[in-house]
């Protein structure tokens, strides 16, 4: 009998949340005992039941307090082969949300991605990545601030990739104030970059 | 028995290690008050007397909107080009500190040096690439300079934007912490790459606010 014509199989769909610091490295101190490493663990943990909720597959960097240098977070990430990264951090300073791309410079995808500068393929996927957060955020009403950094590990993905910095929201002409940890605010952030990588997706399905 | 001569020689040595130990003393006194002289942010020296006093572009960050807002002063600058780079960074870090700062940063002395070196050329680049800044920090900043990517890249580009505005042959900076080499400033930003001037880019601001003199 002749052998069974094989199906082709959809590239799955994978997200990767990079809870930033962890174990040693505590990040910010937020104010009122709060470490920046237990908040960003938080927020990628509940970020990822919305996503999984879904159908998104999640790969989480670190699911506990430990330290994880950057080298084992990109490998992480890039053994994923993302369609989408969130380097998820948290800051006393600013408010809103932050969104960072890398300030590395664009360049063509060659055969074999230096480790270094392997983000520079992804830089144009990444700022239009950047542009579906700002919408989802700007409609719920969150005030978002975008710009470049050079923070690690981001350089050495192999993906569309954002930082996604909480700060607190400070009280303007059109909104109230609300502390880092206060759950609501959380809760709309999530919700508005869960919604954003849903769309994500439908446009990387559609490519 | 020790022989005579041997006494001799005895006590021209020990003459020897006296004078080189005055030399020596006398020596690190001096390098002491060298060092004192530039920790009390002392260029005075250097600054041309009776030159007039130069329009400078400060660009001082605002945490809010992420944001370069280019502030205009007059300072009277060192002629030594690392010397006016430190002038022009000290000031900047005044900014920082002032009262209303819309990028608090609570530090006395934020800049230990500022040091200028030729980019190397490329083989078959026709233009000067310019100068390298390297800019060494205080530990005294870095410690208090607010945690995150937003302040600490701010600060960054706020030195990188205001060394490039007014010493236009400063194309890249490259940053240390009381002259070594650090991973991040406060815990995000990173450290251990050279920066292109041109990354920080300040988008112009029609409302620049115009210093005290």
């Amino acid at each position: 009998m002749p052998p069974a014509a094989l199906s082709p199989v959809a590239p799955r769909f994978v997200v990767v949340v990079d809870a930033a610091h962890g174990g040693s490295d505590e990040g910010a101190r937020l104010g009122k005992g709060v470490l920046e490493k237990n908040l960003t663990l938080m927020l990628a943990e509940r970020l990822r039941v919305l996503l999984q909720r879904q159908g998104i597959a999640v790969v989480m960097t670190r699911n506990g307090d430990v330290d994880l240098p950057s080298l084992n977070r990109a490998e992480i990430a890039n053994h994923a082969h993302a369609g989408a990264c969130l380097v998820m951090h948290a800051t006393a300073t600013g408010s809103g949300v932050h969104l960072f791309t890398s300030s590395i410079l664009p360049a063509d995808r060659p055969q074999i991605l230096p480790w270094e500068s392997a983000q520079a393929a992804y830089v144009t996927d990444s700022l239009k990545l950047e542009s579906e957060f700002d919408a989802a955020l700007v409609h719920a009403e969150i005030p978002v601030t975008m710009g470049r950094a050079s923070v690690e590990p981001m350089d050495n993905l192999a993906c569309p990739t954002v930082a996604v910095e909480l700060a607190p929201l400070v009280p303007g002409n059109a909104t109230a104030g609300r502390a880092i940890t206060d759950e609501r605010y959380q809760s709309t952030v999530e919700g508005a970059v869960a919604a954003a990588i849903g769309s994500w997706r439908a446009d990387w399905r559609e490519q | 028995m020790i022989s005579r001569v041997h006494k001799v020689l005895f006590g021209v040595l020990l003459l020897a290690c006296v004078a080189m130990a005055a030399v020596l003393i006398r020596l690190r006194n001096r390098a002491e008050d060298r060092l004192q002289e530039q920790a009390g942010g002392a260029p005075a020296m250097d600054v041309t007397a009776g030159a007039p006093p130069s329009q400078v572009t400060l660009y001082v960050p605002n945490d809010l909107d992420d944001s370069l807002v280019a502030v205009h002063e007059s300072l009277a600058l060192p002629e030594n080009p690392s010397a006016e780079a430190q002038e022009l960074l000290t000031n900047l870090v005044a900014a920082f500190r002032a009262p209303g700062s819309t990028h608090p940063i609570n530090v006395a002395n934020g800049v230990n040096e500022v040091y200028l070196m030729p980019v190397p050329k490329a083989a078959g680049e026709a233009a000067n690439p310019g100068q390298l800044a390297v800019v060494d920090l205080s530990a005294a900043l870095a410690s208090a300079q607010p945690s995150g990517i937003e302040p600490e890249t701010l600060t960054l580009l706020s030195m990188m934007a205001t060394l490039h505005a007014n010493i236009p042959s400063i194309t890249e900076v490259h940053f240390l912490v009381d002259g070594q080499p650090r991973a991040t400033l406060a815990g995000h930003a990173d450290l251990t790459r050279t920066y292109l001037a041109s990354e920080a880019n300040p988008t112009p601001n029609p409302e620049a606010a115009e210093g005290a003199q």
